[in-house]
């Protein structure tokens, strides 16, 4: 009897065994994508498109981790330097992160239709040497320029200047509104030392010595910071924007903007949803032609990418599906971006004017882009001269060092960084 | 019925007793073959490990890894791909022309941390003493509703300093709470948050409104444990009431108003989180705090090299500073338990 008794046993528990293995065998693939949105603009259209990837592909369970853009800056990078970061992301930091990509090329279906759509943004994302991997594909390609409040200026009577105007001549149009209408903020900007290197370009920043080197601060940087704290001290710019945090944080003066207490706005192209969400029927918005210096008239180019740091067939189907141009072209024409994309008819979903415009100005704006500003964004280690201006320029603005310590920081800044990532 | 009531019982203490049995018989079988190994003396040994190992790996591991972070550089997280430095991050945090003057230091960041640390500590620590002292004398009189205020100064201390943080940042915005009521009131706005002055006072502010509480309970349990026969004796002597505080209340408090002092530099000196939320550490970095420092050098580069050995040879200086708080605490500790020891 006991005999038959652990016969039955031993049968069971072998059924268990192989049932539990054949489960886990044919169990989905995760992949985990860990994504930020500008809210749920672009939040709910992604949710949609990856729903639909996971009911067409039982085989591939895909995740989407909607975080905040400061887990995208400050903790994916600790994740993936500890090993245990996501399949893919989207992620801004282009070049920063290279050496932790993964090279999808063996498990997309066409590699080349990535060398086609995306090709001029993939070397952003290589490191350097590298002219083959495929890493990911362009989610959105940005530009940064500025956004007036129409609808002030035409209270006001004052003329939305034309193209070729300076910034000296905005910040002047600006504080003409302003006056005239009792508005606080003439003048606001994003705390963002990549908004503020288009127009250091603009004023003749080169930010890289002959030999293609890191050198931050010359004179056309010296320019485009010494205006930008000018017009802090006479209140062209309001300090309770770029004051309000510390250090290399980022902060957008997107509440002040919709509640049309600023004149002029510096940003860029990934405002364009938001503010037809946001602001909607309140006051006129169109974005202006970048504002031009002495070398140029030129934004920052910018972006940010899907990006896989696990290479498998998983992640590869995933890549292949997202970036195809009907599933690009839906989330672009949804979210109201310009897309990375080199050949990707998009069917805006709006009704908006001001969108309209404001895409019309940014896509016209893309082959103006100067040189430098391309360089700039490929180069892996931009962000670490973005914060250097951004931290130090603060710093000055509220008086805690003058301007000229501030770019004697700035240059200390980014060779104490440089000798910490490659030593000597 | 009583029969059934105590049945009901049986029941269930059998039913509690079969897996606590079967725990002590289990820990019996273990413990038995070591005690005939290592003996009865040895054993205290055995039931201090688990404690000691836990102690081991949450706070003598990581610390050996902080101290091996401090001596390694490179913006690599794994010791295979770091490079020995030495001291190099501490001669960096050290090397100043001035140490009055923060911006002729290498790592000015790190030295305004101090700065500001020890002008908040100084501000945050006398000012929670005083309020707190204020509100546990005002709690301990018979004042109608006592309880309830008890809890009101209590409560804030259960919220998380995120909270904290965001709670007063949508009153003390320019376009918040408060700047509304002064506007409503025909006033003008304070930059209460974007001020380099004022944000600092407020940090301090709102750090003495969220932790009050605590100390508060601390300096009532001591104006409870002062015996009510001196005060009578002394209101028979006809004594004032301010002579009474000073001569009486005051010297008796001060073993409870001294661990009140460390305990609030010591959590003073750690404060991060709320003052974080609150102004990020601006404007500028009028607010930021050694914490800060060390979080954002090692871990919130914001793209920036993510410098671990500069943040872990700062924590070690960090850590050294509490350290000698703690041990002045301990010593103070001793001091009044020697003195009760010789009364």
């Amino acid at each position: 009897m006991i005999k038959y008794f652990f016969k039955a046993i031993s049968v069971a528990l072998i059924t268990i065994s192989l049932t539990l293995i054949s489960a886990v065998s044919f169990a989905a693939t995760d992949v985990r994508i860990m994504w930020y949105g500008d809210g749920d603009k672009e939040n709910v259209p992604m949710q949609g498109q990856i729903d639909a990837f996971n009911a067409a592909n039982p085989d591939i369970n895909v995740i989407l981790d909607i975080v905040p853009y400061d887990a995208i800056m400050n903790t994916l990078p600790i994740q993936l330097a500890a090993g245990e970061g996501p399949d893919i992301a989207r992620v801004t930091d282009l070049g920063g992160l290279n050496k932790y990509y993964a090279d999808i090329t063996p498990h997309v279906a066409n590699p080349q239709y990535y060398e086609d759509s995306f090709g001029p943004f993939l070397k952003w994302y290589r490191k350097a040497g590298d002219t083959s991997s495929i890493h990911g594909f362009h989610s959105t390609m940005t530009v940064t320029g500025p956004y007036v409040n129409k609808t002030l200026f035409e209270q006001a009577g004052v003329d939305l200047l034309g193209p070729g105007a300076t910034w000296a001549e905005w910040a002047d149009a600006a504080n003409a509104v302003a006056s005239k209408l009792d508005i606080p903020i003439p003048m606001a900007w994003d705390r963002s030392g990549h908004r503020v290197s288009g127009p250091a370009v603009s004023m003749g920043a080169k930010y890289f010595d002959a030999n293609g080197d890191p050198k931050l601060v010359d004179d056309g940087l010296k320019a485009m910071t010494q205006m930008l704290y000018d017009w802090h001290q006479d209140g062209t710019m309001s300090k309770d924007l770029w004051g309000s945090v510390s250090g290399t944080k980022y902060h957008a003066p997107n509440d002040w903007w919709n509640a049309a207490e600023v004149v002029f706005m510096m940003s860029g192209s990934w405002q364009i949803g938001r503010f037809a969400n946001e602001v909607g029927d309140d006051f006129d918005w169109w974005a202006v032609p970048a504002p031009c210096g002495p070398a140029a008239c030129t934004g920052m180019p910018g972006g940010n990418a899907l990006l896989a740091f696990t290479a498998n067939d998983a992640v590869g189907k995933v890549m292949d599906y997202l970036s195809s141009k009907e599933q690009l072209g839906a989330f672009i024409g949804e979210v109201l971006a310009i897309p990375g994309h080199l050949d990707l008819p998009v069917d805006y979903q709006t009704d908006d004017p001001n969108a309209k415009h404001a895409l019309e100005t940014f896509a016209g704006a893309v082959p103006t882009i100067d040189q430098v500003a391309f360089d700039l964004q490929a180069h892996v280690d931009n962000r670490i001269m973005f914060n250097a201006i951004i931290s130090r320029l603060g710093q000055a603005i509220v008086g805690e060092m003058s301007l000229e310590e501030a770019w004697v920081k700035m240059d200390e800044d980014v060779e104490k960084q440089l000798k910490e990532k490659y030593g000597g | 019925m009583k029969n059934i009531r105590s049945k009901i019982k049986n029941f269930f203490i059998t039913i509690f007793k079969i897996p606590f049995g079967f725990l002590m018989h289990t820990i019996d079988i273990i413990m038995w073959p070591i005690q005939k190994i290592i003996g009865v003396r040895n054993m205290p040994y055995i039931f201090l490990l688990p404690n000691l190992i836990f102690f081991g790996l949450f706070v003598i591991i990581p610390l050996g890894v902080n101290v091996a972070f401090s001596i390694t550089g490179g913006d690599e997280l794994l010791f295979a791909d770091r490079e020995f430095s030495g001291s190099k991050h501490y001669n960096d945090l050290f090397n100043c022309e001035s140490y009055l003057n923060p911006n002729t230091c290498k790592e000015d960041f790190f030295w305004r941390g101090v700065y500001n640390t020890i002008f908040f500590v100084i501000f945050q620590v006398g000012l929670m003493i005083f309020f707190s002292l204020l509100t546990a004398v005002i709690l301990n009189k018979k004042i109608i509703g006592r309880g309830f205020f008890r809890s009101v100064f209590f409560f804030p201390v259960l919220l998380s300093p995120v909270v904290v943080g965001l709670i007063w940042q949508w009153i003390l915005l320019k376009n918040g709470i408060l700047n509304a009521v002064i506007e409503a009131n025909g006033g003008d706005k304070f930059s209460f948050l974007t001020d380099p002055g004022w944000a600092m006072t407020s940090s301090i502010f709102v750090s003495i409104w969220a932790h009050m509480g605590f100390y508060t309970l601390i300096v009532l349990a001591g104006l409870q444990a002062i015996p009510p026969n001196l005060y009578e004796a002394a209101e028979m002597d006809g004594t004032s009431t301010e002579r009474t505080f000073f001569r009486i209340t005051l010297p008796l408090l001060m073993p409870n108003l001294l661990v009140v002092f460390i305990l609030a530099s010591i959590k003073g000196v750690q404060t991060f989180d709320e003052i974080y939320v609150l102004t990020g550490g601006g404007p500028g970095t009028s607010t930021s705090l050694i914490v800060q420092y060390i979080f954002t050098t090692g871990f919130a580069s914001s793209g920036s090299v993510q410098n671990f050995g500069l943040a872990a040879a700062a924590s070690m200086v960090l850590g050294i500073v509490l350290l000698c708080l703690t041990l002045i605490q301990l010593f103070l500790g001793r001091n009044k338990e020697t003195k009760h020891q010789e009364i």
